[in-house]
């Protein structure tokens, strides 16, 4: 049966749960599609992640492989393909415990890439996975900055080949998911040189392993890069290359070619690359950075209105932890971040879909603004997300510490997010770099893209707000970002300004400036954020009382990050001292208000038990119940220890002796 | 075979710094000769050939707890064979075997040990002081379950008297009950000592000691009514066998309860213990502890991240010019060097806490407990500030590292999860930062009830001088020279001043409005975390600064003012809220503050390996491959991977086993 402190908590929803999964799903079709995908993978025994938290790195690497070997299997079984709507609930039913993901990198790569022809070649191969595929672009000494790899690939044109070299040790291959122990090819990015030019980084696709027993090729040398702090089941790995030759055709060459009597040729724009660029960085939002957040939501908050601890009144029984108010300051504003965030990836996923449309058509205008946002937005979310997944897993106390809760995987797995597909810091600068541009060019009247519209439309005012109540309006709150934003991106590009025209030099003073860019684009997207919540809430037709509960946690979400960030609202006497204790006061109110809807809240995402793998946040808030049954499972309970005999027991009975 | 050189960027940083480090080790160390010591135990230990063993990043947690009580039963003789007692050299020696790692014998050593000799009656020391200092009796101490933590009153477990056998008996009356977190208590432990609610004639006694054997001797198999096991896998702490205990109708005689304060008579009469405050004292002991350990774990992150930052390039500063240190990056530095400057200031924080600790505790022994309710005040916020800081320090220190730091060649993954518990253990902060408030809350009423108050919230006696102007205690302008941490201190008091005043007026507001005190305490505690934050920050600014002028050797002191100010400026700078609202720095401050922030960061630029050095960690003890003395990463790395368990062989088994036959089929 369903814990009693829980079903007490699903009683009193304000709003029908079944209705806000099925919007937030983007109807019921998609959630009945959705449930049937994960009911599928999750009956299947040979997806289990029962033992999981168990196993070593290398049988969670073998797992990993099973399991993707078997979905192969499941997929031509259930008539699902890679393309159709099934595969993104895939993904959230393994929830991401498979090996070859890399593979479909490799294959994208191609696709992008190559020409007709060698897509042709290479596509269907990859797809009966006749061969696995990697994708080997850092190095050991280089990450984002792409430009500074330094692997070599030097054409020969009198065997038609190019040579490829590993010429020192930071040039290593390193990291590339699958290439460990799996991969039998791999793109390597690789600094082109003809005739003892350089041409730049180019894509080249190189076997490393043997099609019959997977041994090594000639002139390979690669391997696991080791334990780390989460992803065990992937082989990362390194990659030594050693003069190793392969033909001219295998230079991915859609862009850009080498002839076989050397000659470089150029073709087509290449700024379709920096929108594969851009949506995979938006693709990565929603999969690795707001669904782990609402895990996170879910464990924390359930396991908030089973634990008991202490008393608020004396006398009786002792409150749940939920009820305190310090532990609604923790997991509120995170649940309200899951929601807001999922709202942006909704935004974004419109502004990209009409951009590629656009592309298509040659038209690659909005290109600057999606590069902007996708970058912004990626290292916004991901590391806020990461953030709040942490919270909630210090929230839970000593038995948040424990792997069967699930947040310590859930953390360790997110964090890395804040890394791949661009380092976050580097992306907010790149976002800053736009922000700055954009500023320039509105303030001279020109026409800027429609997301930083407002920058043009920037002057000094004074917040309107008479009182607390006044701090529940989207327009005064969203007005407070917008302003905020607009100052921070316009005294740091006039900053900047004054160092060029004092004489700096225009990389020094950019350097000069970076922590304020930085903090500039954080801004930028925390206030497209906000508006776009509001925007999200205004547009729902009042069902099911759905609107009222996603106001309230809009207004949290605003109120929470004026509260947080008070200095840069106060700073030019936007927000006055007075006013702010109105947000603050408004802030702790919506806690209140807020927390009677928390569990219908975060049932609302829809994670099963077996997806959120975790002793204490269960449906059926049984968590004592199972941490014990959980425990008792463990290798360490089950195995005779050999400690005991080989040290314990010298240890507990000849001490004396020796002493 | 020739030792690698030292990379040349690194050689270079070390020529360049404008201090010696070994001037500031020995600071921390607390002199010379504490160095000399530190450094010989240190030996005494790397050079020992018993000590050595696989990195452990390589093993199973299996054998990750094997090598640890291999190494723990050795360290045990050793230490006695080498006649290391002083309490400061034996925590060195544990951490060098042990490599700064929980071990199965922690609570043994850390908790059994000594709460025998605080609690035990002299005949009770008599039957298990020996036994278990020559390790016959391994004990551990069981007082959290699994349903309450940090909450003590709340605990179910129940020992109940029964006059007719003369025997307590042991229950685990609830599946919330199972003692839950005790370490070296799934596998390790033969004895514990186990907290739970005393019955005697029909009564509740609270909270009581009791010691009980779980294990047969010689067997090491669990004694019949009791179910005792590992309770698996965790964030961290794989060396250490946290475990549960189920107790069934578990029989102990009389004698076995604790006795030296309450006893229960043998006809079951209860006589209570005179003092309650006796046992708070070891909980400042072990929080206090946890201040140091903030600093320690915040300082091998820092050393880490720095050095690797120095020998990383990438990208351009300066078109055409080779690729710079990624330390000459703003952002970077703005990331790792007031993380540094705050390792700095939680170890004089530390320091000073043991001292005080030192000093009362001499009291105590004596009977004058009046300074304790403070001391406790402010170890329990101070536990909480600098661990939850340290916490995301750590943090913040891997994600410097890029990629690499996700590797746990790195060590930095290792360092987190190891240190993270600390923010739950020992009292969980959030709960210590509202005990801290209480206290502030409490000092409040006293001064404003026309009392004064002394010590560390001495700065609340203000408020009797601000009578005419009663709004506010920070309402008076303080003329703040930002490059004066005199100064700084003072802007931090009035910030201090002004939300402990706040949440001491909302809490009154909240008073006013409802019944009930807790209702009112609970809805004002978000305000109360605030200010007893703002109070600690206060705290510690003011220790750093003070230490400034402890320093005779010029150069160290100016280095060390350096950081001390970025310290304090880049506080204000992350909390210019709680400033511009209390007027107590104009907007134009802040934006000094800021600038100022950044031209402290280009100036600590030249000293910041030199800094790290200082902190003086061998490479056994920091365990990171990008961290490494001799700055040689790339190289090492590779050698590090190679070992990879996935490495074993060069085809791994699952491609028999799973690919082969996929690619058959398909």
């Amino acid at each position: 049966g369903v814990n009693p402190d829980l079903a007490s908590e699903r009683q009193t929803a304000s709003f029908s749960v079944e209705k806000l999964t099925a919007w937030l799903d983007g109807g019921a079709e998609q959630t009945r599609l959705r449930r049937a995908v994960v009911e599928a993978i999750e009956r299947d025994p040979v997806f289990s992640r029962e033992n999981q938290y168990f196993q070593s790195q290398n049988e969670r690497y073998e797992e990993a492989v099973r399991k993707a070997v078997h979905l192969q299997k499941k997929m031509h079984e259930m008539g699902w393909s890679q393309e159709g709507p099934e595969s993104k609930y895939i993904y959230r039913a393994v929830a991401g415990d498979i090996a070859f993901l890399l593979h479909r990198i490799f294959m994208r790569s191609i696709s992008v890439l190559g020409s007709d022809e060698q897509i042709a070649k290479w596509i269907p191969l990859a797809s009966q996975y006749q061969l696995i595929g990697s994708y080997a672009q850092t190095e050991l000494g280089h990450g984002t900055y792409l430009q500074g790899l330094e692997t070599t690939a030097v054409f020969d044109v009198t065997t038609q080949e190019f040579i490829l070299n590993t010429p020192k040790i930071s040039a290593m291959k390193w990291w590339p998911g699958d290439m460990g122990r799996s991969a039998t090819h791999t793109v390597v990015f690789a600094q082109l040189y003809v005739h003892g030019k350089c041409y730049g980084i180019h894509p080249f696709i190189v076997q490393i392993r043997s099609l019959q027993d997977h041994s090594l090729c000639p002139g390979i040398i690669a391997g696991d890069i080791g334990p780390k702090m989460n992803f065990e089941h992937i082989d990362n790995g390194y990659l030594m290359l050693q003069n190793v030759r392969v033909p001219r055709e295998n230079m991915l060459n859609k862009f850009c070619e080498v002839q076989p009597d050397g000659t470089y040729v150029r073709r087509g724009s290449q700024k379709i690359n920096y929108f594969t660029m851009t949506s995979v960085r938006i693709s990565l939002i929603s999969t690795e950075a707001v669904t782990p957040l609402m895990k996170a939501c879910t464990i924390a908050i359930r396991y908030s209105a089973v634990r008991r601890q202490s008393k608020l009144k004396p006398g009786e029984q002792e409150a749940k932890i939920l009820d305190y108010q310090t532990q609604q300051e923790k997991l509120l504003p995170q649940l309200a971040a899951a929601y807001a965030f999922h709202f942006i990836d909704n935004y974004l996923q419109e502004l990209f879909d009409r951009g590629y449309r656009e592309i298509q058509r040659k038209n690659f205008d909005t290109l600057p603004e999606l590069h902007a946002l996708s970058s912004g937005f990626k290292a916004t979310v991901t590391q806020y997300c990461t953030s709040g997944v942490e919270i909630c897993l210090r929230a839970c106390g000593g038995h948040g510490y424990s792997l069967l809760s699930g947040l310590p995987s859930l953390y360790t797995k997110i964090i890395a997010s804040c890394i791949y597909e661009g380092e976050n810091t580097i992306l907010l600068l790149q976002t800053a770099r736009f922000l700055v541009k954009s500023f320039m060019a509105a303030s001279t009247g020109q026409s800027v893209p429609p997301s930083v519209a407002y920058l043009a439309a920037a002057k000094p005012r004074k917040c309107p707000a008479r009182n607390k109540l006044d701090f529940l309006s989207p327009d005064i709150y969203t007005e407070a970002y917008q302003h905020m934003a607009a100052r921070l991106i316009s005294s740091t590009a006039a900053k900047l300004q004054d160092l060029i025209q004092s004489g700096v030099k225009r990389h020094d003073a950019w350097n000069q400036c970076t922590v304020q860019l930085a903090q500039a684009a954080k801004a930028h997207c925390h206030y497209l954020t906000v508006k776009n919540f509001a925007e999200t809430v205004e547009k729902i037709e009042s069902k099911a009382g759905i609107q009222k509960i996603m106001k309230h946690l809009c207004d949290l979400f605003a109120l929470h990050g004026i509260f947080s960030n008070a200095g840069v609202f106060l700073h030019d006497g936007y927000v006055s001292g007075a006013q702010m204790d109105m947000v603050t006061a408004s802030y702790l109110d919506l806690l209140a208000i807020i927390r009677r809807d928390a569990v219908p809240l975060v049932d609302a995402f829809d994670f099963t038990d077996k997806s959120l793998n975790s002793a204490l946040g269960c449906y059926d808030g049984q968590v004592y119940q199972r941490l014990y049954e959980w425990a008792r499972k463990s290798p360490t309970n089950k195995q005779i220890s050999p400690a005991y005999e080989k040290y314990l027991k010298p240890l507990l009975h000849n001490t004396l002796s020796k002493l | 075979r020739t030792t690698m050189m030292m990379n040349a960027d690194l050689r270079r940083e070390r020529a360049a710094a404008t201090f010696q480090p070994e001037l500031l080790t020995h600071i921390l160390d607390g002199g010379a000769e504490r160095t000399r010591r530190r450094k010989e135990i240190e030996a005494l230990v790397l050079n020992d050939p018993d000590f050595q063993h696989e990195d452990l990043n390589f093993l199973s947690r299996s054998q990750r707890y094997e090598q640890a009580i291999r190494k723990s039963s050795l360290m045990v003789m050793k230490l006695r064979e080498y006649g290391i007692a002083d309490p400061e050299e034996i925590y060195w020696f544990k951490s060098f075997v042990h490599r700064g790692r929980p071990e199965p014998l922690d609570l043994h050593l850390g908790m059994f040990l000594p709460t025998l000799l605080t609690q035990a009656t002299p005949e009770q020391q008599d039957r298990f002081f020996m036994p278990a200092w020559n390790l016959e009796i391994i004990g551990t101490y069981a007082q959290t379950e699994m349903g309450h933590g940090t909450h003590l009153r709340g605990l179910e477990t129940t020992a109940t008297y029964d006059p007719a056998t003369q025997e307590f008996i042991l229950n685990s009356p609830t599946v919330t009950s199972i003692k839950w977190w005790p370490g070296g208590l799934g596998k390790t432990s033969n004895h514990a000592i186990v907290l739970a609610q005393l019955y005697t004639q029909g009564q509740c006694k609270g909270l009581h000691a009791f010691i009980v054997p779980i294990r047969q001797l010689g067997t090491h198999e669990p004694l019949p009514g009791i179910t005792v096991g590992d309770i698996g896998p965790k964030f961290g702490y794989d060396e250490m066998d946290n475990g549960y205990l189920k107790m069934d109708n578990f029989r102990i005689p009389r004698e076995n309860m604790l006795m030296k304060y309450a006893q229960v008579e043998p006809d079951g009469t209860y006589v209570k213990p005179l003092s309650d405050k006796l046992t708070y004292g070891t909980m400042v002991f072990i929080r206090s502890l946890i201040v140091g350990d903030s600093a320690r774990s915040l300082s091998r992150a820092c050393t880490i991240a720095i050095r690797y930052s120095a020998v990383r390039h990438q990208s351009e500063l300066k078109p055409g010019e080779p690729e710079p240190q990624i330390l000459d990056y703003q952002t970077q530095q703005y990331k790792l060097f007031p993380l540094l400057a705050t390792a700095y200031a939680f170890h004089f924080v530390g320091a000073y806490i043991k001292d005080t600790y030192r000093r009362i505790s001499g009291d105590i022994n004596e009977g004058d407990l009046s300074e304790l309710p403070e001391l406790h005040a402010l170890t329990a916020g101070l536990k909480a500030f600098t661990s939850w800081t340290a916490n995301a320090g750590i943090e913040e220190c891997r994600m410097a590292c890029g990629g690499h730091g996700y590797s746990r060649c790195s060590g930095i993954p290792d360092i987190y999860v190891t240190f993270t518990p600390s923010c739950t253990y020992e009292g969980e902060n959030t709960v210590m930062m509202l005990q801290t408030a209480r206290f502030l809350v409490k000092s409040y009423t006293q001064v404003s009830s026309g009392q004064r108050v002394t010590g560390m919230v001495s700065y609340l006696n203000d408020l009797s001088r601000q009578r005419i102007q009663p709004q506010h205690v920070a309402a008076r302008t303080v003329t703040v020279r930002i490059n004066d941490p005199v100064s700084l201190v003072e802007a931090y008091k009035a910030r201090a001043a002004r939300l402990v005043e706040a949440a001491a007026k909302n809490l009154q507001a909240e008073l006013n409005h409802r019944k009930s005190k807790e209702d009112a305490w609970n809805r004002t505690s978000v305000d109360l975390v605030r200010a007893s934050e703002a109070h600690c920050h206060y705290v510690i600014v003011k220790l750093f600064t003070a230490k400034l002028s402890e320093i005779s050797n010029a150069a160290v002191r100016a280095v060390l003012t350096e950081l001390c100010l970025l310290y304090a400026l880049y506080g204000i700078s992350k909390n210019t809220g709680d400033f511009l609202q209390a007027g107590i720095l104009a907007d134009a401050q802040i934006t000094q503050v800021n600038q100022r922030v950044k031209e402290l960061l280009a100036i600590i630029r030249r000293n910041a390996v030199a800094l790290v050095d200082s902190f003086d960690f061998h490479d056994v003890h920091l365990g990171s491959v990008l961290g490494r003395y001799d700055g040689n990463v790339y190289e090492n790395m590779f050698e590090w991977a190679k070992k990879s368990p996935l490495n074993k062989t060069e085809v791994h088994e699952s491609f028999h086993k799973h690919l082969k036959l996929m690619q058959a089929k398909l």
